[in-house]
């Protein structure tokens, strides 16, 4: 998280809002540990990552979501072979993630 | 826009100071009321405990559990029930430990020692360059460390040595049994995750004998000591050398420094 706090001050500064997205487990084989952190600014821009760039695209689409409603949601990216087109992990784990408003 | 609890954990992570984030990740539908997903502690030991999961019983229980695992630098997921009851579901959180970064001390400033501080950095360790010849242990030798100690070894490790922990290392580069001696005895007596000591077959051999002389225990040699230090990947240049050893440094961490290790080509299995 340590990482993104620069991105995310500059982004408050602005008076942008800005979510962040956490990965809160890992099944199977996942890039990145529990914790990696990714925040996204009203405007799209990222900072950090939550994959090794297989699904922040999705990410940001969810982030963009939660800073439109507010509410924060659990979401999880994984693959199978019936979800050819869907966003995943090409190493065929899963990755739950926890995104949220930073409004605390 | 940002509050409180994200200005503290800001202002540990910034600072260094340890601190645990605790996060409602998933909870059952009768209890999201009170408990919604998302809800938050931040724990600092010593310090009062921020935010709230809505229901008094469950915040005093989950910053407990989280403050354990701070200590312990671990984080995970863990489950209560709406008062914080064990072995029930209705809450998942998860707990992310932030701790310090890991230390590495270097015994010996040598040219090696110069190319394992850059390297150690990229990676993220607070590094102290420590030899008892003033003329070597400057400075200037050592831009980029942390700490640059003129001390013996032994007397350095009383010191420090208790502060020392699983996610730490120590290298011993000084090819001086009088310095290497002193400094991987007392370096065994620390709970250290990693001890590694530089030296060809050769100077391994006899280092052996004399850290058997000195008192080490061979089990404890065999199960801690990783001489000749580094992984083989042919390593020459100083600057190649410390690859090899902080590639050594990770293998041991994650527990896959036992057997040969080969190319991620060569082998079958999960690589995460």
């Amino acid at each position: 998280m340590k990482e993104i706090l620069s991105t995310v001050d500059n982004w408050l500064a602005e008076g942008k809002r800005v979510a962040i997205a956490r990965v809160i487990g890992v099944e199977q084989s996942g890039p990145r540990d529990p914790g990696a952190t990714m925040a996204v600014s009203e405007d799209g821009e990222v900072a950090g990552s939550v994959s090794g760039g297989c699904v922040e695209g999705a990410v940001v689409t969810e982030a963009l979501e939660v800073l439109a409603t507010g509410v924060a949601r659990r979401c999880s990216f994984g693959y199978s072979d019936d979800q050819a087109f869907a966003v995943g992990l090409t190493c065929g784990g899963t990755v739950h993630l926890l995104v949220e408003p930073l409004d605390w | 826009m940002s509050g409180e609890i994200y200005q503290e954990l800001r202002h540990s992570l910034l600072s260094g100071e340890p601190v645990g984030l605790v996060l409602v990740t998933r909870v059952a539908d009768e209890v999201a009321a009170l408990t919604p997903l998302a809800s938050k502690l931040l724990v600092r030991p010593g310090a009062t405990v921020l935010g709230t999961l809505g229901e008094p019983e469950l915040d005093r229980v989950a910053s407990r559990d989280a403050l354990a695992m701070l200590e312990r630098g671990v984080s995970g997921t863990r489950h209560y029930g709406s008062r914080g009851e064990a072995r029930r579901e209705e809450i998942e959180v998860f707990v992310e430990s932030f701790v310090s970064p890991p230390k590495l001390i270097i015994f010996g400033a040598v040219d090696f020692s110069r190319a394992l501080v850059d390297v150690a950095k990229v990676l993220g360790f607070v590094v102290t360059v420590c030899d008892a010849r003033p003329v070597f242990a400057t400075r200037a030798r050592f831009p980029k460390a942390d700490e640059v100690v003129v001390d013996w070894p032994d007397r350095y490790l009383e010191q420090v040595g208790p502060s020392l922990g699983p996610r730490d290392a120590v290298c011993v580069l000084t090819h001086d049994t009088k310095f290497d001696v002193p400094a991987i005895i007392g370096a065994l007596a620390t709970n250290v995750g990693y001890l590694g000591a530089m030296g060809s077959r050769r100077t391994h051999d006899k280092r052996w004998e004399r850290l058997l002389e000195a008192g080490a225990s061979e089990d404890d040699l065999r199960a801690r000591l990783m001489s000749p230090i580094g992984l083989d990947v042919g390593a020459r240049t100083p600057e190649e050398t410390a690859v090899s050893i902080c590639a050594e440094i990770i293998a041991v961490r994650s527990g896959r420094a036992q057997g040969a290790m080969t190319p991620l080509r060569d082998g079958s299995g999960p690589i995460h």
